[in-house]
């Protein structure tokens, strides 16, 4: 039971390792404003490198240069949409986790909305076209034979 | 009802060349925002003799190329023997942009294979790099006679890359006023 709860630990603990952000640089800042918006800043800028990573998460030279970027661009006092415009121009849109609505992205964007509206006409299309068939009536005579089968499957019994 | 038969095929053939777009488009490669735009202003010591500062105004007034290279980079060794062959039958001057390197392995490097460049700027810390969207190395720019990018390579370029792309743009180029 000890050694279970051990190798639990160790799992758990080597997760714990997983998840923590790759930047070993300690970055200072003076304002806890811009220390939140830099954190936040560098967890929303993918490294163009180590793809599917952002630069908060990557140990990448790149990751690292481009959070320094970000860091000295902060203290210079650059709002978050001048350091984003600057990311943009060099790395296209590709470089933000959350890309913005424009004629190349209109797709991403409305693609699930359009999948969703057209999977719910025709759910209603279906639904209509089964109410709308007549359900299957019998004539009196097969009601007789309906009832007369019946009937003699009872005596049976 | 024969059109309904067709559903799974139209389906098919959707997700088919979905699937096709998919396979042939390379995410590593993206796109220069940089292209048609003013190539980024640097000032930097060059590889060879840190007293002397190459810049972007040395660039202007012809069609250059610009080249980053790092000694560390596998790629750019692989390329570099076509630089070297460009450089000696092309009058286009290349500029080199040696990417967080060390000066002493840069300048080993081009002792050992050959220098193409005009000059190449030390760029250590990278910053230059950052400027001019550099996130792979090799990477090659070709800039026009005012200072605009107009192409750019990703990766080494190749014999076929030179001879079908950056010769005739530079031809191109060259005609421009």
């Amino acid at each position: 039971m000890k050694k279970i709860s051990k190798v639990i630990q160790v799992i758990l603990l080597s997760m714990i390792a997983y998840g923590s952000p790759a930047s070993v640089n300690i970055y200072e800042f003076e304002d806890p404003v811009k220390k939140e918006r830099f954190y936040q800043l560098i967890d929303e800028l993918r490294c163009t490198v180590c793809q599917n990573q952002t630069i908060a998460e990557s140990n990448a030279g790149l990751a690292k240069d481009l959070r320094n970027r970000v860091y000295t661009m902060i203290q210079e006092g650059k709002t978050d949409k001048e350091i984003k415009t600057f990311m943009v121009e060099r790395f296209t849109d590709f470089v933000l986790y959350k890309p913005p609505v424009n004629n190349s992205t209109l797709l991403l964007w409305a693609g699930p909305a359009i999948l969703m509206l057209a999977a719910f006409i025709f759910l209603l299309l279906n639904i209509r076209k089964r109410l709308s068939t007549p359900t299957n009536e019998i004539d009196e005579q097969q009601h007789k034979r309906v009832q007369a089968l019946l009937e003699q499957e009872n005596n049976h019994d | 009802m024969k059109l309904r038969a067709l559903i799974p095929l139209i389906i098919f053939l959707a997700l088919v060349i979905l699937l096709a777009f998919g396979l042939t488009n390379d995410p590593k490669k993206i796109p220069s925002p940089l292209i048609n735009k003013a190539a980024p202003d640097f000032s930097l010591p060059t590889v060879l003799n840190p007293e002397q500062i190459v810049s972007r105004s040395d660039m202007l007034g012809k069609v250059t190329l610009f080249n980053v290279w790092a000694s560390w980079c596998a790629a750019c060794r692989d390329e570099h023997p076509l630089l070297v062959e460009f450089a000696k039958q092309n009058n286009t001057a290349i500029y080199g942009l040696n990417y967080k390197d060390q000066r002493g392995d840069a300048i080993r490097w081009l002792q050992a294979f050959g220098n193409p460049y005009v000059s190449s700027a030390y760029d250590v810390s990278g910053n230059v790099g950052i400027d001019w969207g550099v996130y792979g190395v090799p990477e090659t720019f070709l800039v026009d006679k005012k200072g605009i990018i107009r192409y750019k390579q990703i990766g080494p370029v190749t014999r076929q890359i030179i001879r079908d792309e950056i010769l005739p743009l530079i031809h191109k180029l060259e005609n421009e006023q």
